[in-house]
């Protein structure tokens, strides 16, 4: 699996769910309306300004706070397919995983320093691989563990057979 | 093996587990509430359309839901989101839906303890991030988001981690202006919102076996703050007496055996100050002697982490005679504390106050409603989190902190130290 996108970063450490999409949009349920509030808390532009298939890079313990699904729901709807971060809370990375909605994929953190905002990356998944097609460096991504890896190419946990 | 893999290994069926090991576990007990509930119907939905489709729940005796999150409905949606949720109870046959206006109701992780739903040694999952908290109870109790526990519902399974566990010892006597919510402050703001990531924390220690249930319950309520998987306390006497109060359910407590933990750490809490959280992080403490310039706009006692009936004794023990001087919020975490508090006399000391008392929600928590707060206003509050927004407006402001200096607050205006108002 390759994917292929922008670099849209937001450098901070601790980006939690109320950030990612606010409390008062928890009542909602409907996949398009909650993608129009993806990151409303740091970025009130962000659903403008995504394409399909780009790309969250940021710093460590993304999405930690609530278990709100919300939050990765509303991030691959406005067409992240993957976060790239050192590191995740942890029902932010899982429901990432289970729902099948979009991958965690974690950095080193100087590549988070090296790779910049609008940068074109290419991500080999099957190789833990980047590629930074505006700066030509390349950077890899930790492996994920097998059982992870398994439901991940399951598409989801339900799709999984025990 | 601590008692966390002791559980985990009884789940999964297996006679050890370690660190790191991957297992599917048996779930005991399952929540839902109603923003979880209606997410899980949407997973079920979804699911409908690709052929697969969910006929019975695993085990309805096993799942209980809480009408928490936006309950007084707040809005036509969240109106719908409770009727959705009623529908779909009635269709799987969940008889545990405790219903907002009908009997006892409350915060999930409230009703977890005072309905006694959740018994030492259990496996618990629930469908909100703070689902830690029943670890007090010598249960695994662990927090996740709509798919897992669409997973677990179909099922009665779910994967889980074997964490690493973080060993807290507290020991020393709490003094009478200190309370859990003072020592889990402290404990994240000395190893950060990130410090137990993925693990487990256990508390134990003289400190915590002389502490009752409910400030245990703060306790575990607040790992969810440094990230953890799960917090956990070994049952004990305690335990027993308090879940022997609400249920004759039999139960089989676990203890750990030769246990191992990643790391230790000890905690003297007799000379512990009053501690607060500023904004934008639990992990950013300050002594709240530190703070007595910051004025305040509105002092937030409710939640699961601050409303339990301790917590309002707590704040009534301050709030006794005295007015408040800014707008203050009383929102007990369930109708049972509620009714308790009504009948201890702590009702009235809080209206006579001035404080506002309400119905429990976790509205203005979570930001949702029920009184949040404008642009560039300053909360004090008994709850967990004071992220950007967390209370209402992005640039509004939440101080944690404890119901004795949120009390002490509310009297001044200001944040203040529980012994500095005049008794
Ligand atoms: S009271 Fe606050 S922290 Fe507790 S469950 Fe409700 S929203 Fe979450």
């Amino acid at each position: 699996m390759t994917l292929k996108g922008i670099v849209h970063k937001y450098s901070k450490d601790n980006i939690d769910t109320d950030v990612i999409l606010p409390g008062p949009y928890l009542k909602i349920h409907d996949h398009g309306e909650l993608s129009k509030h993806a990151m409303e808390g740091i970025d009130a532009d962000f659903s403008n300004k995504v394409s399909k298939g780009d790309f969250i890079l940021a710093g460590t313990n993304f999405g930690c706070g609530s278990s709100r699904e919300h939050a990765p729901i509303a991030l691959s709807h406005s067409g992240i397919s993957a976060v790239l971060a050192p590191s995740f809370a942890r029902i932010f990375y899982r429901n990432c995983v289970d729902g099948g909605y979009l991958l965690p994929l974690e950095i080193e953190r100087s590549t988070l320093e090296q790779v910049s905002d609008g940068d074109t990356l290419e991500i080999e998944i099957e190789n833990n691989q980047i590629h930074d097609n505006t700066n030509g460096k390349n950077f890899s991504i930790s492996p994920f563990p097998p059982l992870i890896k398994k439901i991940i190419d399951s598409g989801g946990l339900m799709y999984y057979k025990e | 093996m601590n008692i966390t893999e002791k559980i985990i290994a009884r789940a999964s069926g297996r006679n050890s587990v370690s660190p790191g090991d991957v297992v599917f576990a048996n779930v005991d007990k399952l929540m839902i509430h109603d923003v979880s509930g209606p997410g899980v119907i949407k997973v079920f939905e979804e699911w409908a359309k690709k052929g697969i489709d969910l006929e019975k729940v695993w085990n309805a005796d096993r799942v209980w839901i809480a009408e928490d999150h936006f309950v007084p409905s707040a809005d036509r949606i969240s109106a719908e989101n409770i009727t959705k949720l009623t529908n779909w109870a009635e269709k799987y046959g969940i008889k545990k839906h405790f219903k907002y206006g009908l009997g006892q109701y409350g915060i999930c992780h409230t009703l977890s303890h005072e309905e006694a739903l959740v018994l030492p040694g259990e496996f618990y999952i629930g469908g909100d991030s703070h689902t830690n908290t029943t670890g007090a109870l010598g249960a695994l109790a662990v927090g996740l988001g709509h798919t897992d526990i669409a997973y677990a519902m179909m099922h009665g399974r779910i994967w889980l981690k074997v964490p690493e566990t973080i060993l807290f010892k507290l020991i020393g006597k709490k003094p009478a202006h200190i309370m859990a919510k003072d020592i889990i402050l402290k404990i994240i703001s000395d190893i950060g919102t990130d410090g137990a990531n993925y693990k487990a924390m256990e508390f134990a220690g003289n400190a915590v076996r002389e502490m009752s249930m409910e400030e245990r319950l703060t306790l575990t309520n607040m790992t969810t703050e440094a990230g953890a998987k799960n917090g956990i306390i070994e049952p004990d006497a305690v335990t027993d007496a308090y879940i022997n109060e609400r249920t004759s359910e039999i139960y089989k407590p676990i203890l750990g055996d030769d246990p191992h933990y990643l790391e230790e750490f000890t905690f003297e809490i007799d000379n512990l100050e009053p501690i607060v959280a500023k904004p934008f992080s639990p992990e950013n403490a300050a002594v709240a002697r530190e703070l007595q310039s910051i004025e305040v706009d509105k002092a937030y006692i409710g939640s699961c982490t601050g409303a339990k009936l301790e917590d309002l004794r707590s704040a009534a023990r301050i709030l006794k005679g005295k007015k408040v001087k800014i707008r203050t919020e009383v929102l007990p975490a369930a109708q049972s504390i509620y009714l308790k508090a009504l009948k201890e006399g702590l009702i009235d000391i809080f209206m006579e106050a001035g404080a506002v008392v309400g119905p429990p929600t976790c509205g203005a928590c979570c930001g949702a409603h029920m009184g949040i707060l404008a642009k560039d206003e300053v909360c004090v509050s008994t709850t967990n989190r004071n992220f950007p927004g967390r209370m209402g407006h992005i640039e509004s402001q939440t101080y944690l902190a404890s119901p004795l200096v949120v009390a002490a607050s509310a009297i001044k205006g200001k944040i203040t130290d529980p012994r500095d108002v005049s008794k």
